[in-house]
């Protein structure tokens, strides 16, 4: 099954500085014995919501909203797109990684059937 | 809790056979050690927590084991004497976790090497990959290729017995010998998928399963040997093809050919790895091999918008590549359905009569069908009609039969107006 792990980090989601370089050689390393695992599809790191747009849909009418956007907990600073054999070993890995603040959500991708 | 020890143990159980492997030298008890280190952890954990490095706990728990083990065959069997030495040395070293830690990689391409030894018979190979690399259970292989579990379990007792008796050596080939191993290993993991792959009718979830443990098998190889470039040429024509998984098979569960397709319903992702994955080996320089070369096939058709935009005269000049590299009848079939496409029917048509009296297709349905496609083009429906009759009655696949006499009867209707 593949998993979506949208990285919640809070207040470190809308900071400018980007992280120490020991954190991300951190990371790094983690994401390379994902990877190495074969469980890594796909990963990303996003903008803060200072550079991002909403577009929100009313009947026929659609408006742009420019960030920032306030509601700083829900935010996804980061993602990843893991295939995995159940939900199980997604949090097994994922409470491995060298995060010390923020709340990572795990969702299961629908995929078709047969897939 | 007892999910979280399972997903744990699926985690870490390949790399701990594999290190236990390396230092008992052999899979039967590598597998049984690792199993014991299960079992303390299963009492353990529930009272005490998961340790915070769950992975070094049961390595540790499984090597203690093996350490009592050897001591024991040491002074029982003097033959054991030198493995028990350089145990001895491993334990006095400091840092011997850190040395494991390090080994893992190769470790686990020795497991792997050993696991699909050519010494085993092919589905002797498969089953003892999915059991120890894949961590997969006795029950799930056999519902996976559908025959009894006391098969699968005979099969996998066997297997360790043949190793242990032919004295198979824990190790990562080089030289010479590395080029026969590896592509042993390779068609294991390729007939892992393609028992996945080719499962149309069953709706069973464990097959296409198989595709995912064949690709995530492929995708840890790639990383473990990155300088293979036909690793990377399996995992390629692995990615492009299980990303027309969905795409393959109708509403009522036919199979759709795949000019047929409907190209939206591709997996973009799994292209765009395959695609990379193709660029690795080509990357990697010299000629492609066999997997890379159908990697790049499978790459013309997944970078078409349209089936109309499809490369043609590039896949016949794969083709002719393959056919250098691997010549066989089937090759030969595949190379005409491209020249028929690139220079016309006629001429995919002369190639597949030349085929006509090969033994080896004497009974293989697409001879025909491919035969009865290049006529109906050609506009001979009745001839056409014939020839999908003949491939109907050849097929074991109903929904493919159905499909065939589908074509038949247009080739019937075409010819009487």
């Amino acid at each position: 099954m593949r998993v979506l792990i949208m990285a919640k980090e809070g207040e470190k989601s809308e900071a400018a500085t980007p992280p120490t370089p020991e954190a991300m050689a951190e990371y790094q390393k983690f994401n390379e014995e994902l990877v190495k695992a074969g469980v890594v599809l796909e990963a990303g790191r996003l903008y803060p919501s200072s550079q991002s747009k909403r577009v929100q849909f009313n009947g026929k009418k659609r408006t742009v909203i420019d960030g920032p956007f306030t509601e700083t907990k829900e935010l996804v600073a980061g993602y990843w797109l893991w295939q995995v054999r159940s939900i199980d070993e997604a949090l097994e890995w994922l409470k491995r990684a060298p995060y010390d603040g923020g709340t990572f959500e795990v969702r299961e991708v629908i995929e078709f059937e047969g897939m | 809790m007892h999910r979280a020890i399972e997903a744990i143990w699926r985690i870490e159980s390949a790399r701990l056979i594999a290190g236990l492997a390396r230092v008992v030298g052999d899979i039967g008890t590598a597998e049984e050690l690792a199993q014991d280190a299960l079992v303390a952890a299963l009492e353990q954990w529930p009272t005490e927590g998961v340790p915070e490095r769950a992975g070094a706990w049961l390595m540790g728990t499984a090597k203690h084991r093996a350490f009592d083990l050897i001591r024991r065959r040491k002074t029982l069997d003097h033959k054991h004497e030198e493995i028990g030495r350089s145990v001895e040395r491993a334990q006095e070293s400091v840092d011997l976790d850190a040395a494991i830690d390090e080994e893992v990689g190769d470790d686990l391409l020795g497991l792997i090497f050993m696991a699909c030894h050519p010494v085993l018979s092919k589905d002797a190979r498969v089953a003892l990959t999915l059991r120890v690399l894949g961590g997969l259970t006795t029950e799930e292989i056999a519902r996976a290729f559908l025959v009894p579990v006391s098969t699968i379990s005979q099969r996998i007792v066997r297997a360790k017995r043949t190793l242990a008796e032919a004295h198979v050596r824990f190790e990562v080939p080089g030289g010479a010998e590395r080029i026969a191993r590896l592509s042993s290993v390779l068609e294991v993991i390729y007939l892992i998928f393609n028992e996945g792959y080719s499962a149309t009718a069953g709706h069973d979830w464990i097959r296409p399963a198989l595709c995912e443990e064949a690709l995530r098998l492929g995708r840890i190889l790639a990383e473990l040997a990155p300088a293979e470039p036909e690793i990377h040429g399996v995992v390629a024509l692995m990615e492009i093809q299980a990303s027309r998984l969905v795409a393959r098979v109708g509403p009522s569960g036919e199979p759709v050919l795949l000019l047929d397709q409907d190209r939206a319903r591709w997996d973009r992702l799994l292209i765009r790895r395959g695609l990379k994955a193709l660029e690795r080996a080509e990357r990697l320089g010299g000629a492609l091999g066999p997997y890379a070369l159908q990697a790049a096939i499978a790459a013309c058709h997944a970078r078409a918008t349209t089936a109309a935009e499809t490369d043609w005269p590039r896949i016949v000049a794969l083709y002719d590549a393959v056919a250098q590299l691997a010549p066989s009848p089937i090759v030969e079939l595949n190379r005409a359905v491209a020249v028929g496409m690139a220079f016309g029917p006629g001429a995919g048509l002369e190639l597949v009569d030349a085929l006509a009296a090969e033994p080896s297709l004497k009974s293989y349905h697409l001879l025909p069908a491919v035969r009865g496609d290049l006529l109906r083009k050609l506009g001979r429906s009745e001839e056409a009609g014939d020839e999908f009759e003949r491939a109907a009655s050849l097929t074991e696949n109903v929904r493919e039969r159905e499909l065939l006499q589908r074509r038949a009867a247009e080739c019937a209707a075409q010819g009487s107006t």
